[in-house]
């Protein structure tokens, strides 16, 4: 049965080889397990992409397209100073996207997760000013606060069956009033504490930011190739070695590509380069929340649940408790957002606006690739989905538009970004 | 055509009662499953074919009548404990989840892991033994979605699915009921290699057709009573259609001369 290089079948199929179906087959692998060569993955590749499972090449062309035309609008676009603000930008973006992906991959949704960012921040901010807690208490405290925030929400949602569309909109209500009640009458609470204003603020040093990189890179080398050897010698269909080669050169070819773009001097009167931390950080964040998804029982039940609820209840998983524990990373994960958001302003006060964020967060989801409807998504869609809101609110923004501009602009790139989702998932339906 | 028909029965059920309310679903039920062998339960729409599964599969448990598994008395109250005897159901709509691979699907609920890391080499190499060793060889790999296989694929990758867990005895409610033609036939083909490896078979269906073409033995429930538990090849179509409708069949008696060939 592995045998995936004929594409028709064997004896008794009678049943049903029409080459419809057997296109159908084809687009539904993994272009990597399909594929015998380079060659035959890049027409697979292709091949999925004109059936509609296009996986991550429309917001990869999105932001291609977007990168040229700003650019042909703005030559100060593409520059390193520019394209490196822009992913300091896009990380708090990029958090709060992976955060809801949680709850999307269940089927699920979490309006609350912008204001929570900003009550983590609070939280945090009032720690370290008012009680003097070191900078790594008040951390642990923050991302332990917000889980608890997502544990309760996820419990109320599970244990009276409520949507998690009103649960999280009183959220939305709930979290700003505490937000304001934690900041008090001044409204405001300034961050003096240098390891947490770094963490949007400095940079590694050139040097570093090579070994870390190559470090990454290497890692996923070693892993990805140790993976498909042992699919290899299992007999088990893999991917041809040259894929797995191209794989690897091609996440070498990013790695350096970024390290250059962030080593460049970006600086105007004193000289700026480096990689940001907080780059580091949301690659950090992506890793972790993609191991879990991909690799664990937890993140196969979480796309079961979002797949078919009653199969994965059959299969005798506890949905409450994989629901309660994708709400409560969710907000954890929100939480690492807010951090990196008061970082940024080296401050927290009222004006924060979680409505906005949370807006963003699910748009970024979505544009990034992950469905609404449950079931399909990846962290990595997150960050993807985030760097896009990035790159149309800092275009926007050099070429002197409002914010009123930038919002109708982003809100059609959602609306696009939904309608493909939406027509790839009755293209499936009706595929299958 | 079945090879282990003597010996103990793996399942007894004896005398089972069921009601719900004031409706009785079920009245005094006997049944004998045994291993190796394909039982059809037929009936007509209410006869409670769906009531009986459901108080095998331990969905809801009987208010009367014993259960014996193996010889031994066994209360089976939830679908755990059913499936602790080795008891897997095969419900109509499959319980598959279309985003998860086939792969993903077989092993839902019981991954095999190295640490906190998912086996996916030795889940995939389990379930590709299990599909092939059942002959299920039309799907082009065992790592596309659900979601892109066709019905008479899904329900045999259910099927398979209560193999690679080593149970005694599948029970089926109704796998051909969406089917056309080659896929009914794929399945039936299905339910026999299952028979053949040693488990107990039981099939629900209302489809005569497939039933004389797989069924070592038919139970005919009507009104939530067993009135006959006949071998296939001693009953014809009309006759099991006769004791489905009215609970009797004025031909059954002398069956042995009418008896028209199936096929």
């Amino acid at each position: 049965m592995a045998d995936s290089d004929k594409p028709a079948a064997p004896a008794d199929s009678d049943v049903e080889l029409s080459r419809a179906a057997a296109r159908d087959a084809e687009l539904a692998l993994p272009p990597a397990l399909a594929a015998t060569s380079v060659g035959d993955y890049l027409r697979t590749s292709l091949a999925r992409v004109k059936g509609g499972e296009s996986g991550i090449l429309p917001v990869v062309g999105g932001l291609l397209l977007i990168s040229i035309l700003f650019q042909a609008l703005n030559s100060h676009f593409l520059t390193a100073g520019n394209l490196v603000n822009l992913l300091v930008q896009a990380a708090v973006f990029s958090l709060l996207a992976m955060a809801e992906v949680f709850v999307l991959i269940l089927g699920e949704i979490d309006l609350s997760t912008g204001f929570v960012a900003g009550l983590g921040g609070a939280i945090m901010a009032t720690l370290l000013a008012s009680h003097g807690w070191p900078w790594w208490g008040a951390i642990a405290a923050t991302l332990l606060a917000c889980a608890g925030i997502g544990l309760i929400q996820g419990a109320i949602i599970t244990a009276i069956g409520l949507p998690s569309f009103v649960v999280t909109l009183a959220g939305l209500l709930f979290w700003e009033g505490v937000l304001f009640k934690t900041l008090g009458s001044g409204g405001a609470v300034a961050i003096n504490d240098t390891k947490i204003n770094d963490i949007a603020a400095a940079n590694l040093t050139p040097t570093v930011g090579w070994v870390v990189m190559l470090v990454i890179v290497g890692t996923f080398a070693a892993g990805m190739w140790r993976r498909d050897s042992k699919r290899r010698r299992s007999g088990l269909v893999a991917a041809p070695t040259g894929v797995t080669l191209m794989k690897i050169a091609g996440a070498l070819l990013g790695g350096v590509a970024l390290v250059l773009l962030c080593n460049a001097n970006r600086g105007v009167l004193i000289p700026i380069q480096g990689v940001p931390y907080v780059v580091l950080l949301v690659i950090g964040v992506l890793v972790l929340w993609t191991f879990l998804l991909g690799r664990t029982k937890i993140g196969r039940y979480m796309y079961a649940i979002g797949g078919n609820a009653e199969a994965a209840r059959r299969a005798g998983i506890s949905l409450s408790g994989i629901r309660i524990l994708g709400f409560t990373l969710c907000s954890m994960t929100a939480g690492v957002a807010g951090i990196v958001y008061t970082s940024r302003l080296e401050s927290i006060s009222t004006s924060v606006d979680g409505g906005t964020l949370v807006l963003y967060a699910v748009a970024a989801a979505v544009i990034g690739g992950t469905s609404l409807f449950g079931g399909r998504g990846n962290a990595f869609h997150g960050v993807l989905g985030g760097i896009v809101i990035a790159s149309i609110d800092n275009g926007m923004g050099l070429l002197g538009f409002t914010a009123a501009a930038k919002d109708m602009v982003t809100a059609m790139v959602l609306l696009a970004a939904v309608t493909i989702d939406a027509l790839a998932r009755r293209g499936r339906t009706i595929g299958a | 055509m079945s090879p282990v028909n003597d010996g103990a029965p793996l399942l007894r059920l004896q005398n089972v009662s069921k009601h719900f309310g004031p409706v009785q679903a079920l009245t005094d039920v006997s049944l004998e499953l045994r291993a190796g062998e394909v039982m059809a339960l037929v009936g007509d729409n209410g006869a409670g074919k769906s009531v009986l599964i459901k108080t095998i599969s331990g969905i809801h448990g009987p208010d009367d009548g014993e259960i014996f598994w193996e010889e031994k008395q066994v209360r089976i109250r939830t679908p755990r404990d059913a499936a602790a005897l080795g008891i897997e159901t095969v419900f109509q709509d499959l319980a598959l989840c279309n985003n998860l691979d086939i792969v993903e699907n077989m092993f839902l609920g019981r991954e095999r892991v190295n640490g906190i890391v998912l086996d996916e080499e030795a889940m995939e190499t389990a379930a590709a033994e299990t599909l092939s060793s059942l002959a299920v060889t039309t799907v082009r790999s065992i790592r596309q979605p659900v979601a892109s296989l066709s019905g008479g694929q899904r329900q045999s990758v259910a099927i398979a699915k209560s193999v690679l867990w080593n149970n005694k005895l599948v029970i089926m409610d109704e796998p051909t009921a969406a089917l056309g033609v080659a896929q009914t036939a794929m399945v039936l083909g299905l339910v026999r290699r299952l028979a053949d490896r040693g488990l107990a078979v039981l099939l629900v269906s209302h489809n005569m057709i497939d039933v004389f073409e797989v069924a070592d033995r038919i139970a005919v429930l009507y009104l939530g009573k067993m009135v006959a538990v006949r071998e296939a090849a001693e009953i014809d179509r009309q006759i099991a259609v006769d004791l489905m409708t009215t609970g009797g069949s004025t031909r059954s008696d002398s069956e042995n001369e009418s008896s028209e060939q199936k096929d």
